[in-house]
This record gives C-alpha cells, sequence and structure tokens, in this order.
C-alpha cells in the first residue's frame, strides 16, 4: 500500500506492505538509522519515535497506522546544526555511553516535557520507565532532562 | 511473512462490519497492536490478514449518562487516565492503566484490545470484573450488551461471534461512599506483566461492616477470575483480624494459578492471600 505522512516536517511518501513495522519503514525506506532496534517486542523503547505528539515504540506500529500521521524521530530534534535542549542537556550531564538507547531516551524525554514543563524528579523517572539503558545507570539521564527543563524554563522566561 | 500480510483500513463501522461478515474468522481485528505486533514479530501469530480498526472515530470517546461512563473500545490508556469521568467513577481504572507497560504502550495500548486479546494477566480485567462493566458489541446484524462476566469461556476464549466487533465498555457511576481497591504484583513497576493483579469494591455501612464486596484476580486462573466464596465470606460481616485471616485462607483455596515463566502457583497463591488481607485492613482502616 502506499502511504503518507510528514516525517522530520518534511512529506514522504512510501511503498509498502501494510504490516511492515514503522521501525523498519524509518530505516530501510527513509535511511533514517537513528532510531534503534533493541528488543523489538515492546520493552526496551530504544526505537520511541514522538507520533502525533505522543511517544511511541516504533517496533510496534504497523505502517497501515501512520497514514496521515506526523513523525518525529532522532533526526528531528536538532535545529540543522544546533542541538535541541535537551540533546545539549545530554551532551552536558554524560546522559549517553554506548548510545543504543540515547535516541529514543532523547525522544520521551522530549515528548514529556512538553506536557510536563516543570517536573519533579519521579515524575522524570515514570516519564521514561519504558526505556530502558544498560550503561549509566539512568542517574546522569534523569540529571540531563532535569536540566533540559530548567533550561526551556530559562527560554521561555 | 509479514509483507504478504494484507490489512484492511476501513472507514465507517458499517464498512469494518461488512468486512468481519465477508471474511469470517479470516481476519484478525488490530487496535492498537501493543500485542499483536510482538506476536507477528515473534511468529506467534500469523493471520492472512487484519482488520485495521484504528482510524474508526465511532470507536473513541467517552461519554456520560446519568447511571453509567461509556468507553469507546479504541481509548487508550493514556486518555483514560486523563479523562474525568473515568477518574471519578473507576479510579482503579486509572490505576490498573498506569501500570501497564509505561508511557509507549500506554499511548498505544487499548482498553478494548486488553478485552479482545483475552490474556488471562491483562491488568484492566479484574477492574472490569468488579465494576460490573457492560461491553457493547456490534454487527452488521445488530448491537447487543454482554455483562463482562459472562464474556470470557475459557483460555484466551470470548462470546465475541467472528462477525463481531466489541464497540465499547460501560460501567455504572460510583456512588459513594463504595471503596476501590486495586493492586498489581510484578517483577519491576514498569514495563511488567502480572504475577498477580487484583482488584476489588467495598462498601461498609459502618466502619468495618462490609454491606458489599466484589473481589476479582488476574493471572491466577485461565481467565480473569471473581473470588465468589471469598466474597460471601465477607458479605455482611466485620473486617475483624480473625475474618480477614479467613478470607485470606479462602482465597487462596478459591485462585487456581499455574506455574510458568513469570512466577510459581505457589507464589501467586501465597501473593493473592497476601494481597487481600492487606487490602481488607486498609480499606477497614479507612472508613
Amino acid at each position: 500500500m502506499e502511504i503518507h505522512f510528514e516525517v522530520n516536517g518534511k512529506a514522504c511518501q512510501v511503498e509498502t506492505p501494510p504490516m511492515k513495522r514503522l521501525l523498519d519503514v524509518l530505516r530501510e525506506d527513509l535511511r533514517l538509522t537513528g532510531t534503534k532496534e533493541g528488543c523489538g517486542e515492546g520493552e526496551c523503547g530504544s526505537c520511541s519515535v514522538i507520533l502525533n505528539g505522543e511517544v511511541v515504540n516504533a517496533c510496534l506500529v504497523p505502517a497501515c497506522q501512520v497514514e496521515a500521521s506526523t513523525i518525529i524521530t532522532v533526526e528531528g530534534l536538532a535545529d540543522g546544526g544546533r542541538l535541541s535542549v535537551v540533546q545539549q542537556a545530554f551532551l552536558e550531564h554524560g546522559g549517553a555511553q554506548c548510545g543504543i538507547c540515547t535516541p529514543g531516551m532523547l525522544l520521551a524525554a522530549t515528548a514529556f516535557l512538553e506536557e510536563n514543563a516543570a517536573p519533579e524528579r519521579e515524575q522524570i523517572k515514570a516519564a521514561i520507565a519504558g526505556n530502558l539503558c544498560r550503561c549509566t545507570g539512568y542517574m546522569k539521564i534523569i540529571d540531563a532532562i532535569a536540566a533540559a527543563a530548567g533550561s526551556r524554563l530559562e527560554r521561555a522566561d | 511473512m509479514i509483507s504478504t500480510i494484507q490489512a484492511w483500513s476501513p472507514r465507517t463501522l458499517a464498512e469494518a462490519y461488512q468486512l468481519l461478515t465477508r471474511e469470517q474468522g479470516r481476519i484478525k481485528v488490530l487496535a492498537g497492536g501493543t500485542d499483536l505486533m510482538v506476536a507477528l514479530h515473534a511468529r506467534t501469530e500469523c493471520p492472512p490478514a487484519f482488520l485495521n480498526v484504528w482510524p474508526l472515530a465511532e470507536l473513541r470517546g467517552i461519554t456520560e449518562t446519568n447511571e453509567s461512563v461509556r468507553i469507546g473500545a479504541l481509548t487508550t490508556y493514556t486518555q483514560l487516565m486523563r479523562s474525568t469521568p473515568v477518574q471519578h467513577h473507576a479510579p482503579i481504572l486509572v490505576e490498573a492503566a498506569g501500570v501497564i507497560g509505561a508511557r509507549q504502550i500506554q499511548n498505544r495500548g487499548t482498553l478494548g484490545g486488553n478485552i479482545v486479546n483475552a490474556s488471562p494477566a491483562g491488568d484492566t480485567l479484574p477492574v472490569l470484573a468488579v465494576l460490573e462493566a457492560e461491553l457493547e458489541i456490534g454487527s452488521s446484524r445488530g448491537t447487543r450488551l454482554v455483562p463482562f462476566n459472562a464474556f470470557y469461556t475459557g483460555y484466551r476464549r470470548t462470546v465475541l461471534a467472528a462477525d463481531e466487533l466489541l464497540l465499547a465498555v460501560i460501567l455504572p457511576k460510583r456512588r459513594p461512599p463504595e471503596q476501590q481497591y486495586f493492586r498489581k504484583v510484578g517483577t519491576r513497576q514498569a514495563q511488567a506483566i502480572s504475577k498477580v493483579v487484583m482488584a476489588l469494591r467495598l462498601q461498609q455501612t459502618q466502619p468495618g461492616r462490609v454491606d458489599f464486596i466484589k473481589i476479582a484476580f488476574g493471572s491466577v486462573a485461565p481467565t480473569v477470575m471473581r473470588a465468589p466464596l471469598t466474597e460471601a465470606l465477607l458479605q455482611n460481616q466485620t473486617l475483624s483480624p480473625a475474618r480477614i485471616a479467613a478470607a485470606r485462607e479462602q482465597v487462596m483455596a478459591e485462585v487456581q494459578p499455574i506455574s510458568d515463566v513469570r512466577s510459581t502457583a505457589d507464589y501467586r497463591r501465597t501473593i493473592a492471600g497476601n494481597i487481600l488481607a492487606r487490602a481488607l485492613y486498609e480499606l477497614g482502616q479507612r472508613n
């Protein structure tokens, strides 16, 4: 089937089997390989993308369900060469080690800060409960998201 | 192979009914995909075609009448958590939705999907059992209401006919001072499938005195189960330590758990008793 949707602000048209995973459409058809596959069964959050404003696992969304939707992947976070506030905070606070969970963490954090501008630490933990990291121990990731929330508020003032 | 599987995306409910009638069981209904996409990828499930109901607006939305709250089958867990009528009348449904997976799953998984997927571990199912929800089921033959507690006929089996679709869940409104309680026990707080899950509704006419009680469990039997013998043991009784101890023993005899990859039968039986006892102590004191 032919599907039409928007990825990172660009209109896309892809010819794909209807049950192909959004994850594979992004990586194989659109060559957006920033979205990583971890478990492939909705447990680890590595393939998180923002779909119509909500964070979802791209491994659990079939192509036939993204017709006319808007998607943001990790490639869509930076504005040209300028990192997003969340990316910058991950960089400054050592929120990435091996990097496999990082795109998913960035998108989960970005979607979360859109709806909760001044989160408590416990709320940050809940917001990334669906994103597993095997390197950092999470502390630096949580620090980065808290710092990003602070920078966003400053920028809004 | 995934590349050969067809998916129909009807634009209206009438079109969906036509496809279901025509395909008679050769088509699998696809809602948020949080269970089916896993099964498809693991190749434990491979139907020739899917009926993608996700675009159907008729299956969305939460509405209220004087007596009830009607929840469209495609309502996601996130939408349940944010709904004022659901928060007010079924706080345990909000709690259950909040412990299913994490954000990514809550944004896609649906109440209707949890029901029709018919896993004995579905976290909303004990909640719907104690709320005595009704299910609105439709087909080209018409619409019918089925009590939730009569929906499952066995392990992963339901009364849904091949041409039928779950449309909505209807919850009776809560009448204070009714209390509700929910408890899930899993390996960790998020992203865990339940070892034991329990929902409970209790009304006390005077402190510690049971006016009515409804208790249901998930993950301890082939389907979600009510515990009628334990309910009867508590009905019109005082929540004394001795009575609570008796209820604990009774419920441990009443559940029928198995050992599997997530837990053992012994652990599940013990935990079922413990979480019920704890709930009764807490609720008895809260009133």
